[in-house]
């Protein structure tokens, strides 16, 4: 297959694969069950466009059910925000080329709510930090971060170097953490994420996590892994007695480790960092991960009666926009003045553009994963409640 | 007078520059402005330097997926670091590299790479081999 056999396609996966295999020590490959990819247009440029084109015409086509992460240019919606021409044909081609290879243009980061769930113990290979630290934490799937290039490998081959979090010894804890505060609402758990991911620091660490009194819900627990993700590049958190590795401490290694306890000083620290009250916003959005329909639901029951005076976004998956409109949540958001942008994720659509195009620095999200992004692309952002950013919107200032 | 740093094999051609060193992770995503080649992020320990044709010595990884792409992206415009050390790379920096052929190595058995390696030093990196020359001293 590398010598190109099995043509120009194989040649450039198996390539790929063994490139990244050999510097992480894999013995072998591992067959998954399925791929996601990250493709957004800022993050493929035209070099990566040229490439999939390229694939294409060699002939190539995905072997396993293969979907994609949020795209970058809501095509019913960009002129509005600030994004041209250029970037939605770059995103055009992009999509004609991936849907070329066969693959399912899903364009959600939230596939574990609204897709096909993995299940304990399968070899997935998946993008997007937030899939991936859901998928291997709370289905108990097997997966390591899989960007874009090497899920698209592994959807042409239907295989992944066997390394990382493939391996049962890879999964132990190796960070343990005691939490002395119950998070209340989805910023906290996203908040309490963060302080965890930036605490491990570092993909190889495995966080076990004592002290949760609740089973959280999928949405809390989803903000919580993505912010987990985004401030450590964690790939695999444990929750005992809840997660479905961690029966007990001791089932994932966690009762040989020294205990750290993750309490006011930390959160408050990370809350801090992002504060902001009394200060005029510029935008707000809801987004990263894509809002489930139950957020969408929330969101609506925040806005009713609402005149919002700062632009407001709310990003959702195209599996649940229909839902969200049949149930009047798109109406009940958008006649206060708000939009919902469908298939895309704020942060991955040229975000930076967007900004400097609208005049747009001071940026409000209930997201911890967002507020730690968007600070590289120069905004000032902020976090507050999902009802606290509702507020601002209307008052245009951070309460 | 040469020094030889052993690490782990790695990913790319042998590349030869000078060292821009810091004790800070790194993300293309969160952390660059990809077209001017400098760091954006504010609180990033290298904010406003230029990387281009720089060997980044760096700690580890942080964030999300899309410097696999973006390392691609960066190589293809030609502003982009000759390489890339760290102490510990992530998943995701590694398939970067592999897509772009951008130079790259990590896990260094002397200790912290961020410490071995002197801001300005002229270093020749050799992945297949796994070893870093500091030509200067």
């Amino acid at each position: 297959m590398l010598a190109g056999e099995f043509g120009p396609v194989k040649q450039w996966a198996i390539d790929h694969m063994v490139q990244v295999g050999c510097m992480f020590d894999a013995a072998d490959l591992v067959s998954v069950s399925q791929a996601h990819i990250m493709g957004d247009p800022e993050a493929v440029g035209m070099a990566g466009a040229d490439l999939l084109e390229s694939l294409r015409r060699d002939g190539a086509r995905v072997s396993i059910p293969t979907i994609t992460d949020p795209r970058g240019v809501d095509l019913s919606y960009y002129a509005p925000l600030g994004q041209t021409e250029d970037m939605a044909i770059l995103e055009r081609r992009i999509v004609d080329a991936m849907s070329g290879i066969d693959i399912m243009m899903t364009n959600t980061c939230i596939n574990y709510q609204t897709v096909m769930p993995p299940v304990l113990g399968d070899h997935v290979a998946f993008g997007d930090t937030g899939v991936v630290i859901y998928s291997n934490s709370v289905c108990g799937a097997r997966s390591n971060f899989e960007g874009g290039p090497s899920a698209l490998a592994a959807g042409l081959t239907g295989r992944t170097p066997r390394y990382g979090l493939h391996l049962d010894e890879k999964r132990q804890a190796t960070r343990r953490y005691r939490v002395s505060q119950q998070p209340k609402n989805l910023t906290d758990w996203g908040i309490l994420g963060a302080a965890i991911g930036k605490l491990s620091g570092s993909y190889w660490e495995v966080p076990v996590i004592e002290g949760i009194e609740k089973a959280p819900t999928s949405d809390e627990v989803k903000h919580m892994g993505a912010a987990m993700a985004s401030y450590g590049s964690t790939p695999l958190f444990h929750l005992v007695g809840i997660t479905p590795e961690a029966p007990t401490l001791a089932a994932v290694g966690g009762n040989k480790l020294p205990c750290e306890t993750v309490g006011e000083d930390v959160l408050g620290a990370l809350r801090s960092r992002f504060g902001g009250q009394g200060d005029k916003v510029d935008v707000i959005v809801f987004a990263a991960p894509q809002l489930s329909l139950v957020e969408m639901q929330m969101i609506a029951d925040l806005s009713r009666g609402r005149r919002f005076k700062v632009p407001i976004f709310a990003c959702t998956a195209p599996q649940v926009y229909p839902d969200a409109q049949r149930m009047g949540f798109v109406e009940a958001f958008e006649s206060a003045g708000g939009k919902v942008l469908v298939g895309t994720c704020f942060y991955n659509g040229f975000a930076r553009e967007i900004g400097e195009a609208n005049g747009w620095t001071r940026i409000l999200s209930n997201s911890a994963k967002i507020v730690n992004i968007l600070g590289g692309y120069g905004y000032h952002p902020a976090l507050a409640d999902m009802a606290a950013c509702i507020d601002a919107a209307e008052t245009g200032v951070i309460q | 007078m040469t020094t030889t740093l052993k690490c782990h094999v790695g990913i790319g051609a042998i590349v030869e520059g000078e060292a821009l060193v810091a004790k800070d992770d790194f993300s293309a995503r969160y952390d660059l402005d990809r077209i001017k080649g400098v760091f954006s992020r504010p609180d990033h320990a290298l904010a406003g330097q230029s990387y281009h044709d720089k060997i980044l010595v760096l700690n580890t990884a942080k964030g999300g997926v899309a410097t696999a792409w973006m390392l691609h992206e960066m190589k293809t415009r030609g502003i982009v670091p000759k390489a890339i050390l760290f102490n510990s790379a992530n998943t995701i920096l590694a398939q970067g590299a592999a897509l772009a052929g951008l130079t790259m190595c990590d896990r260094f058995e002397d200790g912290d790479v961020t410490d071995l390696i002197r801001q300005g030093d002229t270093l020749i990196v050799d992945p297949k081999k796994g070893e870093v020359i500091i030509k200067n001293r």
